[in-house]
């Protein structure tokens, strides 16, 4: 099957083609990886042996082969802007990379109109012994910019990244956030017909987050088209009108963006349980020398509990099961809207609990909420198990169910519902002489 | 290579310039001497051969001071062996772009190639300078150096094309390559010239296209001294098949890079 890469470059004055046009048009495209071939002959060593030791060796190297995408095809038309969805691993940024000519394609065929930028990482090819002004020039010329665009900009990117001060300080002295601002300042200012984004907004605080959102949303009513994987199902729902949901390097689901990602969530944690069986999920990242088995959701007096209340107090139960003697280990959870936002993390490394040894075999441990101060809605659990250095061993994404039904949260016998938001502090109302009637219920 | 390839590579010129710019930049910024590494260089190694090489062990140098002797062949050499150790890891070393950005991915090796000619012209300067001083007087023919040093440009982007994109695969590469440079030094005529060696001997050093290249370089920059055409012509065209093989090869594996980075 024929390959090929086919760009009309635009020039800047150039008037915008018909909005009916397809900007990408991707025919039943498929990438294969060779998992094995690549450990065993990259050292020339090795190449050699096989080479002189014959063809019957060679065959025992086996190869292992990944279809990260297989028979995809889709259009995308000019100024839409499309939501890439799906599981960790499922394709989703070999897609990208495919299509930003990244790595090419086993077979298939790949058309894009126009002037491409893709931001796969923020602030890609940044030196630290460069300036953050030099950066700006470096960053801005890798993405495709001039570099009369980039100084016609420079001031603009400048203010925007907030780095006034800064710009002629190398970046090694830059703290994350300033570099993750730079990086996405650059970003912002680039003019491009496509732009390629891949979980970008994964990182940041939330006002940087929001920055992001706004600049993103820009560039959508400056009549771009936009292509943008995220886990982020809010984000997704606000930005794009279609989605594109790929699993397991097919397209799942393409269609209006709320429809795919309903469908999508759906698939996750069938329904809340109060005892969920982590043994069999296939899902799960980690080098798993001790993993999660199960999980439990437990009332005060340790009763399973099938269905939780706003407000309530409530136990989870970890069940893990460690194959040989694990030192360090920190365990963790944190709770999503159904969305994906993160509403928040927990562990015993952030109560500053040291484990030193877990011993091989089975065991468990208690997280006790004392007031689960949840609106009543449904949430989703991630739970993680990690060591000494960034070391993973156990990660389950949304891994179970948490469905918080509508509970007299402040006793006033109305039913609050997740209309009134995700959560809720405990609090109280003081009229000082103001005369009221309260009701109660 | 085709003109699609070339043509996109014209298209990228300013990013080729970024990043010699950066490769340029990057080299002194934390260097004390900075710039003044350019001089050290070739004028130390030159101090050392004219002791060893031109003093105790008397190597001819067909009538021209030792220290000049060596040091126009130390001058290009020195950009040569610098060039070419940064350019075969050019690809690796840049994996980070390799994977996350698009662009032609010869741009890596061409713009080591094109960053080593700041610290090249430097030592021409110092080679200028020490011209005036035993007072060797240019002819025209100082105006065919430039021819030289392109071919020298040629062969070098021509072999990182090959060692880097191998250097991808088999890392092996990354070792082989200052060990390739260090072997290279001897069977080239800088230490001596070429006519030191018996005629049998010239033959097979034309095939190395440093060969040419150096003592081409010194036929432009002392009068006295004829071209020798046989060794030139034969070393440009070895530095044509280099350029081609690499830019096959080159081509041949480009499309993976990003997946075995």
């Amino acid at each position: 099957m024929p390959i090929s890469f086919e760009e009309e470059s635009r020039t800047a004055g150039a008037p915008r083609k018909s909005p009916m046009k397809d900007a990408i048009i991707v025919d039943n495209l498929s990438k294969k990886f060779e998992l094995g071939a690549l450990s065993h002959e990259t050292m020339l060593r090795e190449r050699l042996v096989t080479f002189f030791t014959g063809s019957f060796l060679k065959r025992a190297a086996k190869k292992e082969i990944l279809w990260a995408l297989k028979n995809v095809s889709f259009q995308i038309g000019e100024r839409e802007v499309v939501g890439i969805i799906g599981r960790n691993g499922a394709g989703k940024s070999t897609l990208l990379k495919v299509l930003s000519k990244i790595t090419y394609p086993t077979s298939g065929r790949v058309q894009v109109r126009g002037r491409v930028a893709s931001l796969l990482e923020v602030g890609t090819g940044f030196h630290e012994e460069l300036t953050g002004r030099e950066n700006i020039y470096l960053n801005g010329s890798i993405l495709g910019m001039k570099k009369r665009e980039v100084e016609a900009k420079l001031d603009a990117i400048v203010e925007f990244a907030g780095v006034e001060r800064f710009v002629d300080t190398p970046i090694k002295r830059f703290s994350s956030g300033m570099r993750l601002r730079l990086g996405f300042a650059v970003a912002a200012h680039l003019d491009p017909d496509i732009l390629i984004i891949d979980e970008v907004l994964a990182v940041g605080d939330a006002g940087f987050q929001k920055k992001c959102l706004n600049a993103m949303e820009d560039l959508r009513s400056g009549g771009r088209t936009v292509l943008f994987v995220s886990h982020n199902m809010a984000a997704v729902e606000n930005l794009c009108t279609r989605a594109i949901w790929i699993d397991d390097g097919k397209i799942h689901q393409d269609g209006p963006a709320h429809e795919v990602i309903e469908s999508y969530m759906a698939t996750f944690a069938s329904s809340q349980q109060a005892t969920t069986d982590l043994t069999q999920v296939e899902s799960r990242r980690g080098s798993g020398e001790i993993r999660y088995t199960g999980f439990e959701f437990l009332s005060k007096d340790g009763q399973p509990l099938a269905m939780m209340r706003s407000g309530e107090s409530v136990t989870f139960r970890f069940h893990y099961h460690a194959k040989e003697s694990v030192r360090y280990p920190f365990f963790g959870l944190r709770l999503f809207t159904e969305l994906g936002t993160l509403i928040t993390e927990t562990g015993t490394w952030h109560h500053g609990i040291a484990i030193p040894e877990i011993p091989p075999g089975e065991g468990y441990i208690d997280l006790e909420i004392d007031s689960l101060n949840l609106m009543p809605a449904r949430y989703l659990l991630t739970v993680g198990i990690s060591g000494e250095g960034f070391h993973l061993y156990d990660n389950l994404d949304h891994c179970a169910r948490l469905d918080v039904e509508d509970a007299n949260i402040y006793s006033s016998g109305r039913n609050l519902s997740g209309h009134y938001g995700i959560m809720f502090f405990p609090q109280r109302w003081r009229l000082r002489g103001i005369p009221s009637i309260t009701h109660q219920g | 290579m085709k003109s699609e390839s070339v043509s996109e590579l014209w298209r990228f010129r300013e990013l080729l310039y970024f990043l010699a710019w950066r490769d340029v930049k990057v080299r002194y910024k934390q260097a004390a001497l900075g710039v003044a590494w350019a001089i050290i260089q070739p004028l130390f190694t030159m101090f050392i051969f004219t002791l060893f090489f031109g003093r105790l062990a008397g190597v001819p140098s067909d009538g021209i001071p030792y220290p000049l002797f060596s040091l126009c062949a130390l001058v290009p050499w020195t950009y040569f062996s610098g060039t070419l150790s940064q350019a075969g890891n050019s690809l690796i070393s840049n994996s980070n772009l390799i994977t996350k950005v698009y662009f032609p991915r010869a741009l890596l090796p061409a713009a080591s190639a094109l960053g080593g000619m700041p610290d090249f012209l430097v030592g021409s300067g110092v080679l200028v300078v020490m011209m005036f001083y035993y007072r060797v007087k240019p002819s025209w023919s100082l105006l065919l150096a430039p021819l030289f040093v392109f071919g020298m440009m040629v062969l070098v982007f021509g072999m990182s094309m090959l060692l880097a994109a191998m250097n991808v695969r088999y890392r092996d590469v990354k070792y082989a390559i200052p060990f390739l440079i260090q072997i290279w030094l001897f069977v080239t005529p800088i230490i001596y010239p070429s006519t030191f060696l018996p005629k049998r001997f010239q033959q097979i050093l034309a095939l190395n296209p440093m060969a040419g290249i150096v003592e081409g370089f010194r036929s432009c920059l002392f009068p006295n001294r004829p071209m020798d055409l046989t060794l030139v012509g034969t070393s440009a065209a070895v530095t044509l098949v280099v350029l081609v093989v690499g830019a096959l090869y080159f081509r041949k594996t480009e499309r993976t890079f990003a997946d075995i980075i």
